[in-house]
C-alpha cells in the first residue's frame, strides 16, 4: 500500500501540549491518531495544539478522527488548536463546522501566542 | 412381340438409355427355341454398339455383327435375333430387342418394314415419355431440396436474435443474409444477470439442415456455458468438450465469444478459430488477436483470452466468411486488406453495416451469386456526448483501501496535463474524487480487490466530469446531513461525512443507477481563462 501512515511527534510549550503530525489522516491513521491523543491528554495539558504541517491528505474517515478527538477534548473541557491546515482544508474545516468548535491558526506561533 | 415392348416400357421407366448403372445380373441361359428372359441391357457410351445403332437405324440382324462389344456379347448369349434401335433427334434412346420367331423362321422383309415404321412412330412417343419422366424425377429432387433449405432456414430464422439488447451508451447492429444453400452461420447476444453482455459470432462448416443443427446445438452449449462461467476461455473449452464428442465427422464450428462490461468498456473475448475481429479505435484499426482451435475437431482443447478496452468512439466489428470470401468476377477475393481499409475509412457504428455490404456489392458486381451466408455484428460505444465532452483518460483501480489517494492522484495528474483548472478548484475535486472512490470501493465492492473501479475522465472548454462507477449496482445509502453538535454530544456517528463533502466540492453532482452499475459523475466547471486563476 502507497499510503503513509501517520506518525506523530508530542512536544509541550507551556500549558500547550503540540501534536506534530505526518502523513495522512485516514482510516489508517485511527490507532496512531488516537494514541498520540491519549499520549498528550496525558500531560493534562489546558490546550492541545493540532500541527498539520506534514499532512497532506485527510479524508472524510480522517475528519471523522478529529471529530472524536474534538468530543473528547470538550468532555475534558480542554481547547484544540489547529496550526497549517492550509487553505484546502482550513475550507473542509469550514464547510464540515469542524471550525465553529477549534481556532484554526496559519502557523505554530500564532496559536500560541493568540490561545492565551 | 409383347413381350419384347414390355421390355422395352420398362426400360424406359427406368434411368435414360446410356446413362444409367451397369446392372451387372447375367443373362439366364437360353435354351434352344425357347424365348429369351427379359433383359436389361445397358450400353456404355463408349461400346461401339452405341455408335452402330445410332447410325443405323433400321433393324438390325445381331448374328451378323461381329465386333468387341460387351453390350453385343450380352445380347448374343440372351438369344437376341434382331434389333430395332429407336432413334430421336439422333440421340438412341431406347432398343426393339427381338427372339427368334415361333417358327423358327428367318424375319421376312415385311417383318422388317413393320418394324422399322413402328421403331420411327414410336421413337418420339418414347422420348417424350421419358422427358417428362425425367422432368417429374428432377421437380422431386428439387422440392426435397427447396424443402430442406426451408427447415434450415427456419432453424437459423428461429434461433438468431429477434432484437438486439439494449445498453445505454451503447449502439449494437447486426446483420444476416442466407447463402441460397443456408450455412451454419450464427450470432447470438446473452445479456448476463450482473449486466455484462455476451457477443457471439459463429460458423458451422457444412450447409443445409446438418449445419443448422449443430449450429442449433452449439447455441445451446454457449448459452449454458455462459451463465456458468465468467471467462470466454472457459466458456469456448466447455463448448469444445461438449461437442467434440457427438459432432458429425468431418464438421467444425469456428466462434468468437466476448464478454463486455458496458459500465467500464472492458471486452474480454476468446477464438475458436474464427475470423479475427477488427477493433476501430482513434488510433487506426487492428486485429483482436486470440488463438484457439475450432470446436469439435479435437478434445482437450483450451483457449487464450485477452482483453480490449473499448474507449467512447470505438467500434468493434465481428463478421462471417461471406464477407471477406466474396468473389468478383475475376474471381479475386474481397479479403481481410480490403475489409481493413474499408473500416479505416468508416466512422463505425450502425451505418458501417450498409457501408461493408455497398463496398462488397461494388466489388462482386451485379451478376454475383452470394457463396456463403454473411453474418454481421457491430458493436460500438458512442462517442462523448453532446456537450463535446472529449476523452482524457479511462482507467480502473482495484477496491483495497487506501487506493482512492491512488485514483485521487491519478485524476489530478490527468486534469493537470490536459485542462486549465485553478489549484483551489482541483483541489477540491481531488477531494470529490477519493470520496466518490471510497465509496465505491467500500459499499459498491464491499473492498473485494478484484472488483474494480471504473474512472472515466472527460472536458469541454468549460466543463470537467469524472465518472466513477462500481459495480455495486445500489444506489448510496443517503446518509442524514452530517450535525456536528448531534455528532459531538454523541448522538450521531462522527463518520457520514463522504456524500456531504462531494456536494460540498463539485458544481455539479449527478448519480446513476442501473441495477447492476452506480455511476458518480463529478463535474466541474473550468472558468474562461478571462477570469484568471481566480479561486471559486
Amino acid at each position: 500500500m502507497a499510503t503513509k501512515m501517520l506518525e506523530t511527534a508530542l512536544r509541550r510549550h507551556g500549558d500547550v501540549a503540540i501534536l506534530d503530525l505526518t502523513g495522512e489522516i485516514d482510516g489508517f491513521a485511527d490507532e496512531v491518531l488516537n494514541a498520540a491523543y491519549a499520549a498528550a491528554e496525558q500531560t493534562a495539558p489546558r490546550a492541545i495544539l493540532l500541527n498539520f504541517k506534514g499532512v497532506d491528505y485527510i479524508n472524510s474517515t480522517g475528519i471523522a478522527l478529529i471529530v472524536g478527538l474534538l468530543a473528547q477534548a470538550r468532555r475534558a473541557g480542554r481547547k484544540l488548536l489547529t496550526c497549517h491546515l492550509g487553505p484546502h482544508y482550513t475550507e473542509i474545516f469550514q464547510i464540515t463546522r469542524l471550525a465553529d468548535f477549534m481556532s484554526l491558526y496559519p502557523d505554530e506561533a500564532s496559536a500560541l501566542a493568540q490561545d492565551s | 412381340m409383347s413381350v419384347w415392348l414390355n421390355s422395352l416400357w420398362k426400360k424406359l421407366f427406368g434411368p435414360p438409355a446410356g446413362s444409367a448403372p451397369a446392372d451387372p445380373a447375367p443373362a439366364p441361359p437360353v435354351e434352344a427355341g425357347a424365348s429369351p428372359a427379359i433383359l436389361d441391357l445397358d450400353i456404355a457410351p463408349h461400346d461401339p454398339l452405341a455408335a452402330y445403332f445410332q447410325s443405323a437405324p433400321h433393324p438390325v440382324e445381331i448374328d451378323k455383327l461381329n465386333f468387341d462389344s460387351p453390350a453385343l456379347r450380352q445380347l448374343k448369349a440372351n438369344g437376341t435375333r434382331l434389333v430395332v434401335p429407336l432413334v430421336s433427334q439422333g440421340e438412341l434412346i431406347g432398343l426393339i430387342n427381338l427372339g427368334p420367331r415361333r417358327s423358327e423362321q428367318d424375319y421376312s422383309a415385311d417383318d422388317r418394314g413393320l418394324l422399322s415404321n413402328l421403331a420411327t412412330q414410336a421413337a418420339p412417343a418414347v422420348r417424350v415419355a421419358q422427358l417428362v419422366r425425367q422432368q417429374q424425377l428432377e421437380a422431386q429432387e428439387r422440392e426435397r431440396m427447396e424443402q430442406e433449405l426451408r427447415v434450415a432456414r427456419l432453424i437459423q430464422q428461429t434461433l438468431l436474435p429477434r432484437e438486439l439488447p439494449q445498453l445505454a451508451g451503447w449502439n449494437l447492429s447486426a446483420y444476416y443474409q442466407p447463402a441460397r444453400a443456408v450455412g451454419g452461420d450464427f450470432y447470438d447476444f446473452i445479456r448476463l444477470e450482473d449486466g455484462r453482455l455476451v457477443l457471439i459470432i459463429g460458423d458451422v462448416t457444412d450447409k443445409g439442415v446438418p449445419a443448422a443443427l449443430v449450429m442449433a446445438t452449439t447455441r445451446s452449449i454457449l448459452r449454458s456455458g455462459a451463465q456458468r462461467w465468467a471467462s470466454p476461455g472457459q466458456v469456448l473449452q466447455y463448448a469444445n468438450d461438449m461437442l467434440v464428442g457427438d459432432i458429425p465427422p468431418k464438421m467444425f464450428v469456428t466462434c468468437l465469444y466476448a464478454l463486455l462490461d458496458p459500465a467500464s468498456g472492458n471486452l474480454v473475448y476468446a477464438n475458436a478459430g474464427h475470423d479475427l475481429p477488427y477493433r476501430r479505435h482513434r488510433d487506426g484499426v487492428a486485429e483482436m488477436r486470440a488463438i484457439g482451435m475450432p470446436l469439435g475437431l479435437l478434445p482437450g482443447m483450451v483457449y487464450d483470452e485477452q482483453t480490449v478496452q473499448l474507449e467512447p468512439g470505438d467500434s468493434v466489428l465481428l463478421y462471417s466468411d461471406g464477407l471477406v470470401e466474396a468473389h468478383n468476377p475475376q474471381r479475386e477475393m474481397f479479403g481481410f486488406p480490403r475489409l481493413q481499409a474499408c473500416l479505416t475509412q468508416h466512422p463505425g457504428g450502425a451505418g458501417l453495416v450498409d457501408y461493408l455490404l455497398a463496398e462488397r456489392a461494388g466489388f462482386v458486381g451485379p451478376d454475383w451469386d452470394q457463396e456463403d451466408d454473411t453474418a454481421l455484428v457491430i458493436l460500438q460505444r458512442e462517442a462523448a456526448a453532446d456537450d463535446g465532452l472529449r476523452p482524457l483518460a479511462s482507467f480502473d483501480w482495484p477496491s483495497e483501501p487506501g487506493n482512492e489517494r491512488l485514483a485521487m492522484e491519478k485524476v489530478a495528474a490527468v486534469v493537470r496535463a490536459a485542462v486549465d483548472l485553478p489549484p483551489a478548484r482541483l483541489e477540491r475535486l481531488k477531494t470529490a474524487v477519493a470520496e466518490a472512490t471510497m465509496n465505491a470501493m467500500e459499499h459498491g465492492h464491499k473492498y473485494q480487490p478484484e472488483l474494480t473501479v471504473h474512472f472515466e475522465v472527460r472536458a469541454s472548454a468549460t466543463r470537467l466530469a469524472v465518472q466513477i462507477t462500481d459495480h455495486g449496482g445500489q444506489p448510496m445509502p443517503r446518509a442524514q446531513t452530517p450535525d456536528l453538535d448531534a455528532k459531538l454530544a454523541g448522538q450521531q456517528s462522527p463518520r457520514g461525512w463522504g456524500l456531504f463533502l462531494i456536494e460540498k466540492m463539485v458544481d455539479e453532482l449527478n448519480v446513476t443507477t442501473d441495477g447492476q452499475h452506480h455511476t458518480v459523475e463529478l463535474v466541474m466547471h473550468i472558468p474562461e481563462a478571462a477570469h484568471g486563476h481566480q479561486d471559486a
